[in-house]
């Protein structure tokens, strides 16, 4: 079947089957590889982009339920010159990531929280990071990162204060 | 995953002659659970039928003494529906505690009720506010809906378009989150109506069941020191690695009356 949506501003056309699954027409599709699978079941959160600008596991959405859609991925973010994206840069500033692999759904998963709850208290942004798991970090870059966008009152580690 | 047929459907009526004409069709929702089964094979359906983007059943409105809340509204937006959060605050409040913040995104009250997990929040909720679940050909009271691990009463053509909340008194949902799933091992809604008082209970049991002991004592005195010797019997409850039917009877008893104490 074939599928027309959005992606990262571009228009895309393309054929799939009705089971392929939105992360699968993206990474080997688009090869847009930035896009993670880490746990295939809904979990782990590597695979978030935004659909119509809010945050879903692109692991557990039918490419076929993207059609007409916009779809952001972590390669849409940083301005087409390199700049990166405030919450990229943020993660840069405050070491929120080692390994790198849940990284671009934790970026994709922090826009979107600075989108809905600016102002966000360091609790909440823990409680919103619910659906990201991390395996190296034990989190603290990562919640100080998104909370320097969305709260940066609340940040503790001014390492360059 | 299995290949399968999709379809949209763009209004209830499609969705019905679909489910009518194919012969193992299966309707989606959010897909947060169908997905998942689908990868696991656990279904292969010959059919998906997609009434997600069905916009007459979207939406919460007030229609007397009721919050009435269409099949295909998001998690996210009955946890964020000031008409919800203005009448029956426990309701999204449960909401709230769905999944995690992309699930809440994609799954929809409709599909949570109709797959029927005995894990799952809104079964609970319906059960613990009487709510009634309104479908294609009738109207289900929750105490009839629930019937068995993942077994509702709705009828394979059957497709689920509306729930309609009566406005409690006041009313509470505790959950004791499973840590790694976020499924509740046991969720507690409490809500105090003029005519008495209901307890829903999910997690617990195969499905979600009222705690008719809580209720009698709670209906006399809304006090978590009411229930404080009101024991709920292990029998028929769920037992698997991580807890015992024991355990869960006694979490019970603990999240109803956290849950009275919330409601205040």
């Amino acid at each position: 079947m074939e599928v027309k949506l959005t992606v990262n501003g571009k228009p895309v056309t393309a054929t799939v089957e009705p089971r392929t699954l939105l992360v699968e027409l993206l990474r080997d599709q688009l090869r847009l590889t930035g896009t993670h699978v880490g746990c295939d079941t809904t979990q782990c959160g590597c695979c978030v982009i935004h659909l119509d600008g809010e945050a879903v596991k692109s692991c557990t959405i039918l490419a076929a339920q993207a059609s007409g859609r916009n779809v952001l991925t972590i390669e849409g973010l940083a301005k087409p010159d390199g700049t990166l994206h405030p919450m990229q840069e943020a993660f840069r500033e405050h070491h929120g990531l080692q390994c790198g692999f849940c990284t671009p759904g934790m970026v994709m998963m922090g826009v979107d929280i600075a989108r809905r709850l600016p102002g966000a208290d360091e609790k909440t942004v823990r409680q919103e990071l619910e659906g990201n798991i991390c395996r190296c970090t034990g989190y603290q870059g990562i919640v100080q990162a998104i909370l320097s966008v969305v709260n940066p009152a609340a940040v503790k580690d001014h390492h360059h204060a | 995953m299995r290949n399968f047929d999709y379809h949209v459907a763009s209004d209830v009526k499609a969705a019905e002659a679909l489910l009518k004409a194919k012969e193992d069709g299966k309707l989606m929702a959010g897909g947060m659970t169908l997905l998942p089964t689908l990868k696991q094979r656990l279904a292969a359906p010959s059919d998906v039928i997609d009434i997600g983007s069905i916009s007459a059943l979207k939406g919460v409105k007030k229609d007397g003494n009721e919050i009435v809340i269409g099949a295909m509204t998001r998690h996210f937006d009955v946890a964020n529906s000031d008409v919800v959060k203005a009448n029956i605050p426990a309701l999204a409040s449960l909401a709230s505690q769905i999944g995690d913040p992309a699930v809440r995104h994609r799954g929809t009250i409709g599909g949570s009720i109709a797959n029927a997990d005995p894990a799952a929040d809104y079964p609970g909720g319906c059960m613990g506010l009487g709510a009634t679940i309104v479908t294609t050909k009738r109207k289900i009271k929750a105490d009839d809906f629930f019937v068995g691990l993942f077994e509702t009463s709705l009828e394979s053509d059957e497709i689920v378009t509306e729930v309609r909340f009566p406005i409690p008194q006041k009313a509470a949902y505790q959950k004791f989150r499973h840590p790694a799933s976020g499924y509740a091992v046991v969720g507690v809604m409490v809500a105090k109506f003029a005519d008495g008082v209901r307890v829903g209970v999910t997690g617990s049991g195969p499905n979600a069941f009222r705690a008719k002991d809580f209720e009698a004592a709670l209906s006399k005195d809304f006090s978590a020191r009411a229930i404080e010797n009101v024991n709920l019997s292990a029998d028929g409850l769920l037992s698997d690695i991580h807890f015992s039917a024991e355990y869960r009877a006694h979490v019970t008893g603990v999240m109803a009356r956290r849950a009275v104490a919330a409601a205040g």
